[in-house]
């Protein structure tokens, strides 16, 4: 049996979209190694059958469904453990996201299994899965090939493409989990905290997306005014740096546990275009980054670069684009 | 409560060189330039907040790695940037370990110290798998966060922030716990001359894989459950253009030029 278990990430009723994409990747993968893709959701009554039983559309042929907190690693380790136990899948997979990695690793550990991140594509090869994902700044990709009897796939965000592919409800199994002590140890206070203001980054044809080169959330306003210079729909957009130090709400974050954006127009400032960064902004039809470093990976992915102090230039852009526009 | 810490800290190729992938091996070119993984100093540097503060009694600071015999200068300088002593896990048997194989031996290390608490970088430069402190805590039947950038002792537990998918959450784990923090959490500060002199002279214990009662059948590349090869080049963007900024007048013009070709003013 090649079975081929993912699990589906939920909040507010609604699934993860990199989750989903996993469930696609899944059923496409498990058809050519003689197998069928399984799904797996963990939570409380927002799980209905009509919900659950919707992922037959992705391509999975069965849901596994248990009760318990939501938003947390340890309880999915210990159901996915269990149906595995129970069924023996062949591979796990998970779309991109923080509890992809935790739920990934616990697994990895309880089943003694090999695991690759950041996976980029999965690949059938005589009857088994090899996952490649880009190594050394993605300079490089490797192909993890799987010893043992489970194979662990965590994707790279948006890496799998969500198709609906699967005709009709899937068939729901309610599992009972009996948890181990230490995995409801955590206790979740809040989930899903929306720091700072609402600001649409998505429906933007241009962002001038800053970074931690600002140094100050007051050197921001050169941003603000960079953007102002543009008019139009133009935003401001930011790394989880500056999202984290509180200079920017996490609403205009893009990256990986932010959005994926891809307007006309992308301008970095004081961005160094780290990977969980790139993925959330690769495919902008024109990309302009300034960074004071040479080496900093975001020239290697940028249409046109400046090396040069953002404090310098961009009270000029500013005032040339002003000019130009009249 | 007085709490124990350790921290785990790996050596890495400084960013400053060029990594590559011995084809010979498959595995990451380590003659160059190395370095403590900059991801690990924010860990060190909570714990010794952890210590300097007055939240809770901190009785001492681990480092622990496992790697090749150079990997003592990760260690050294671990404790120049505030560990009190430290534990090199070396052994050939464990070279080529995959993820799960490093978390399994790292958690047998600190199974025999017990500490209330273990810190983690966000990542490891070279490996990038993200996991290892989740490997670690399953192994340790610990439970666990990764990427946390607020961490206080409240209620004698811990009491933590991230950023997950949906947003920030705010949770409440008890010890013992197995944390990774991401690198927003602190500026790690400089160690000082009289530090580094002195990081030599803090105790530390090598131990072997038989030492730490690690089941040599579980690691090294034979133990391992994922073989990494085939590597090649991905599909080539085309190189953009870069111009380097001397007369910011004359760059602004570029770019509005650059900008104006593509109707994107
Ligand atoms: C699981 C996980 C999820 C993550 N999710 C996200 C995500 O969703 N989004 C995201 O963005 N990141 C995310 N990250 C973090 C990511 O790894 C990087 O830490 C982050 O993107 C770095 O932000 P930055 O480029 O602003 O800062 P830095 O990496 O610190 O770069 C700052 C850059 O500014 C340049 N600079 C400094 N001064 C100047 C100046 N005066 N003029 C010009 N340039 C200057 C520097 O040369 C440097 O390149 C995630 C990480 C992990 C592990
Ligand atoms: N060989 C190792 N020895 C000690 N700690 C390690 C080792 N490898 C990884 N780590 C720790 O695990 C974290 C995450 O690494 P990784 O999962 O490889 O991205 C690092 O920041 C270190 O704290």
């Amino acid at each position: 049996m090649a079975d081929v278990l993912v699990y589906v990430l939920h909040n507010g009723g609604a699934f993860n979209k990199n989750s989903l994409g996993a469930v696609s990747e899944a059923a496409a993968r498990a058809a050519e190694i003689g197998g069928s893709a399984h799904a797996a959701v963990l939570g409380g009554e927002e799980l209905t059958d009509e919900l659950v039983g919707s992922l037959g559309a992705y391509g999975a042929t069965k849901v596994f469904r248990a009760k318990g907190t939501a938003g947390l690693a340890a309880p999915v380790v210990d159901f996915l453990d269990a149906v595995i136990e129970q069924h023996g899948h062949r591979y796990a997979i998970f779309g991109g996201g923080l509890l992809g990695f935790e739920i990934g690793g616990g697994l990895a550990a309880r089943r003694s299994a090999g695991l690759t991140s950041e996976v980029t594509e999965v690949k059938a090869e005589g009857g088994e899965l090899v996952a490649h994902r880009p190594i050394l700044g993605d300079s490089q990709i490797s192909v993890s090939h799987y010893r043992g009897d489970l194979g662990i796939i965590i994707g790279r965000i948006n890496a799998f493409e969500v198709r609906q592919s699967g005709s009709g409800a899937a068939e729901i199994v309610d599992v009972d989990v009996a948890y181990q002590d230490f995995s409801n140890a955590a206790e979740l206070i809040i989930r899903g905290e929306q720091r700072g203001e609402a600001v649409d980054i998505e429906g933007a044809n241009v962002l001038v997306a800053v970074g931690r080169g600002f140094g100050s959330a007051e050197n921001l306003s050169l941003a603000d005014a960079l953007a102002g210079a543009f008019g139009g729909n133009t935003a401001v957009a930011a790394t989880r740096a500056v999202v984290d130090a509180g200079w920017a709400a996490y609403a205009s974050q893009i990256g990986q546990t932010g959005k994926t954006v891809a307007p006309k127009l992308y301008l970095a400032a004081g961005i160094s275009g780290a990977i969980q960064h790139k993925v959330g902004m690769q495919s902008s039809e024109n990309i302009v980054a300034i960074n004071k470093d040479a080496n900093a990976p975001i020239f290697e992915f940028s249409d046109l670069g400046i090396v040069g102090d953002l404090n310098k230039i961009l009270p000029k852009l500013t005032d040339a684009i002003k000019a130009k526009k009249g | 409560m007085a709490l124990k810490i350790a921290v785990l800290v790996k050596e890495v190729p400084d960013a400053a060189v060029q990594k590559k992938i011995d084809p010979a091996t498959g595995r990451i070119d380590r003659s160059g330039e190395k370095n403590l993984n900059p991801y690990d100093t924010h860990a060190i540097e909570c714990a010794v907040q952890l210590k300097e503060g007055t939240e809770v009694e901190v009785e001492e600071i681990i480092a622990v790695t496992m790697g090749p015999e150079s990997a003592v200068r990760a260690l050294h300088k671990a404790v120049s940037l505030g560990a009190d002593r430290s534990i090199h896990l070396s052994d050939d048997a464990l070279a080529g370990s995959d993820v799960q194989a490093t978390g399994y031996a790292l958690a047998k290390v600190l199974e025999s110290e017990s500490p209330d608490l273990v810190l983690l970088g966000q990542q490891s430069d070279d490996g990038e798998s993200y996991t290892v402190g989740s490997v670690v805590a399953d192994y340790l039947k610990a439970p666990s966060l990764s990427q946390v950038i607020k961490l206080d002792v409240v209620d004698g537990g811990l009491r933590l922030e991230r950023q997950a998918e949906y947003g920030y959450d705010t949770l409440q784990i008890p010890f013992p716990a197995v944390v990774s923090v991401g690198d927003a959490i602190n500026e790690p500060r400089y160690p000082s001359l009289k530090a580094i002199m002195g990081a030599k002279k803090k105790p530390l214990e090598t131990k072997s894989a038989t030492d730490a009662g690690i089941d040599t059948g579980m690691v090294g590349t034979e133990g391992s459950k994922v073989r990494c090869g085939d590597f090649h080049a991905p599909a080539a963007k085309a190189a953009g253009q870069i111009i380097e900024d001397e007369d910011t007048n004359e760059t602004v013009e570029k770019i509005v030029a650059w900008l104006d070709e593509r109707k994107l003013i």
